[in-house]
């Protein structure tokens, strides 16, 4: 049964940088799928090519078996990791401008209640705190009540409270059976969200699987402390190694 | 095209705009202490073309009656006499372009000063000397009724014009490539929005601000210089409409590509300066060289400040303006051909 999202043979060049590889991979439907790897592995460039944000250099992305139509954007949500709003809007005017922009949305209530935004609706975006901002941020991707949602780290920056609340948050839009495509560089985060995972280094994929088939797989003999079972953290390190990445 | 795309960015924009106050304020302010300001200097006395030194004086003020100077150049119009201390202080002042002559009071021989790189001092000095001839020589004199022009309604359309040319390029380019740098335009990119949507809402809503602007500061001025406008307030509306839609279409060509607000800064002042300068806001380019003039004919500018002084002081009609109409129509086409093509949302 061909993926919700057909990745075939993805390159992306910038002058000398090969920033993707060759990449090959699908997306089943209907699973919240985790694209993992160090700083500069690749993730937000292979997330903004699908997303159909940059162009490739070569390769393909089919959605539903076809390549994207112009309804791709109709039908997707995107959380960027980085990205600003218009200023001098309030939360609920940029809302209420960003569903103005598609035929299908979700009721701005529900997308306000779901992502905590009550007590601020009427502050300006830019007078709000960064766990705020960053479930504003997921609003914006729900708004359109897309089949597919990127998020590319949302939780970066966050605080510990924050980031479980994003998590929380994420976990109710995955129980609606929305396919979820995230990168992130906290493990945590990887083995609590996804079902699926993929590990990109260099701009290559050097692993895939289940949070626990990629702990089998590659972690059975890893060394811990003898207090804890070897999780999806030791799997990254042994993969892309202890070397520091900037 | 979706009209509700456009809409709510057409609101959105204005949203942005009317709320920030120090922006919003400056808009308004700036115009109308410009013209304020000049109309103060120049609109409540009489003009003076020339400033002539008259030595020694204890005082700068003199009583120009009783001035020891032949009467002659004594009692010629457009001529400001000041009063200066001695020789010394006088020839300094006229190295400095203080003043544009220096004379003698008291003096048999009627000697005088001028620099000899001064224009003004040249033709100072023409004067003086036909003021020494009692008699002048024969000619025929044709005297033409002319409604006076003051200085400050001949400013005005010029200054909204500047206005318009800044808000237009800093309004509509500087802001779009900040966005695009800040990522706005991004998020916008991942929307079902087309860039077509997105620049013509820019575009309209910088127009409509400016003309709301160019109302308000007209008829706040107006309200003080009671300013005298021979022809349609309709045509005016128009070719500040145009002017705009030129100028605004410029903004949008110049901010097309480019993430580097430092470039586009520098890009906009490089632009706007000359066109400033070469576009009759300040003085007029009478008697500059063909290829000044040639230049000065490619900014929008000159258009649009030549259009609304001639149906002010000379009440021309539309059909009068079509060469300037045609050429704001021509520059706002080939802007926007070249910002369509040119566009990029993130790069």
């Amino acid at each position: 049964m061909p993926g919700l999202l057909e990745i075939v043979n993805l390159v992306k060049k910038y002058k000398t940088l090969t920033a993707v590889d060759n990449i090959s991979f699908s997306i089943p439907q209907g699973v919240c799928f985790g694209l993992l790897g160090p700083n500069g592995a690749g993730k937000t460039t292979t997330i903004e090519i699908i997303e159909d944000v940059i162009s490739p250099t070569s390769g393909e992305i089919l959605y539903k078996g076809k390549p994207r139509a112009a309804s791709f954007r109709e039908e997707v949500g995107i959380q960027f990791q980085k990205t600003e709003l218009l200023s001098w809007l309030t939360i609920e005017e940029t809302l209420k401008t960003f569903q103005s922009l598609y035929h299908k949305s979700s009721a701005i209530e529900d997308v306000i209640e779901m992502c905590q935004l009550n007590e601020i609706r009427a502050q300006y975006n830019d007078k709000v705190s960064g766990g705020q901002r960053q479930r504003l941020f997921l609003a914006l991707a729900l708004i359109n009540d897309p089949d597919l949602l990127f998020l590319d780290e949302p939780s970066t920056g966050l605080d510990p409270q924050a980031r479980h609340n994003l998590w929380d948050i994420i976990l109710k839009i995955r129980e609606q059976g929305k396919t979820i495509v995230l990168t992130t560089h906290y493990m945590e985060e990887a083995q609590k969200l996804c079902d699926d995972i993929a590990i990109m280094d260099h701009g290559k994929l050097i692993a895939r699987g289940t949070p626990q088939e990629l702990i089998n797989t590659y972690c059975s003999d890893c060394v811990t402390d003898g207090l804890r079972a070897p999780n999806l953290e030791d799997v990254f390190i042994r993969m892309t190694g202890r070397g520091l990445r900037d | 095209m979706s009209f509700k795309r456009f809409w709510v960015m057409f609101v959105a924009r204005n949203k942005e705009f009317f709320r920030d106050s120090s922006a919003l304020g400056w808009n308004f302010l700036f115009p109308f202490l410009i013209v304020v300001g000049f109309g103060v200097i120049f609109g409540g006395k009489e003009y003076n073309e020339f400033k002539v030194g008259v030595f020694p004086s204890d005082t700068e003020i003199v009583i120009v009656e009783k001035l020891s100077i032949p009467k002659a150049f004594r009692q010629t119009r457009l001529i400001q006499f000041i009063g200066v201390k001695t020789l010394s202080e006088g020839v300094e002042k006229l190295r400095h372009h203080a003043i544009d002559f220096l004379i003698k009071a008291d003096s048999p021989t009627n000697d005088y000063w001028v620099s000899d790189t001064s224009p003004k001092g040249y033709l100072v000095e023409k004067l003086f000397h036909a003021s020494l001839y009692s008699e002048p020589p024969p000619a025929q004199k044709q005297e033409i009724r002319a409604v006076p022009i003051r200085y400050v309604e001949w400013l005005f359309p010029g200054v909204l014009g500047m206005n318009i040319m800044f808000g237009a390029l800093w309004g509509v380019g500087y802001i779009i490539v900040r966005y695009r740098k800040i990522g706005v335009l991004k998020r916008l990119k991942a929307t079902p929005l087309t860039a077509f949507e997105y620049l013509s809402a820019q575009l309209l809503s910088r127009i409509v601000l400016m003309m709301f602007m160019v109302i308000v500061v007209w008829i706040g001025c107006d309200a003080i210089f009671h300013f005298k406008v021979e022809g349609s307030y309709g045509n005016i509306v128009l070719v500040f409409f145009l002017g705009s839609l030129s100028m605004c279409a410029m903004g949008l060509m110049l901010a097309a590509r480019g993430t580097s607000e430092e470039f586009s800064s520098g890009l906009i002042n490089f632009i706007s300066w000359p066109m400033m300068f070469l576009s009759e806001v300040w003085f007029s380019l009478e008697g500059s060289p063909q290829w000044v003039k040639t230049v000065a004919d490619f900014f929008p500018l000159i258009h649009l400040t030549r259009s609304v002084r001639k149906i002010m002081n000379d009440g021309a009609g539309l059909m009068n303006l079509m060469p300037e109409i045609t050429a704001m129509l021509l520059t706002t086409a080939i802007f926007l051909a070249l910002a369509a093509v040119l566009f990029s949302w993130n790069e």
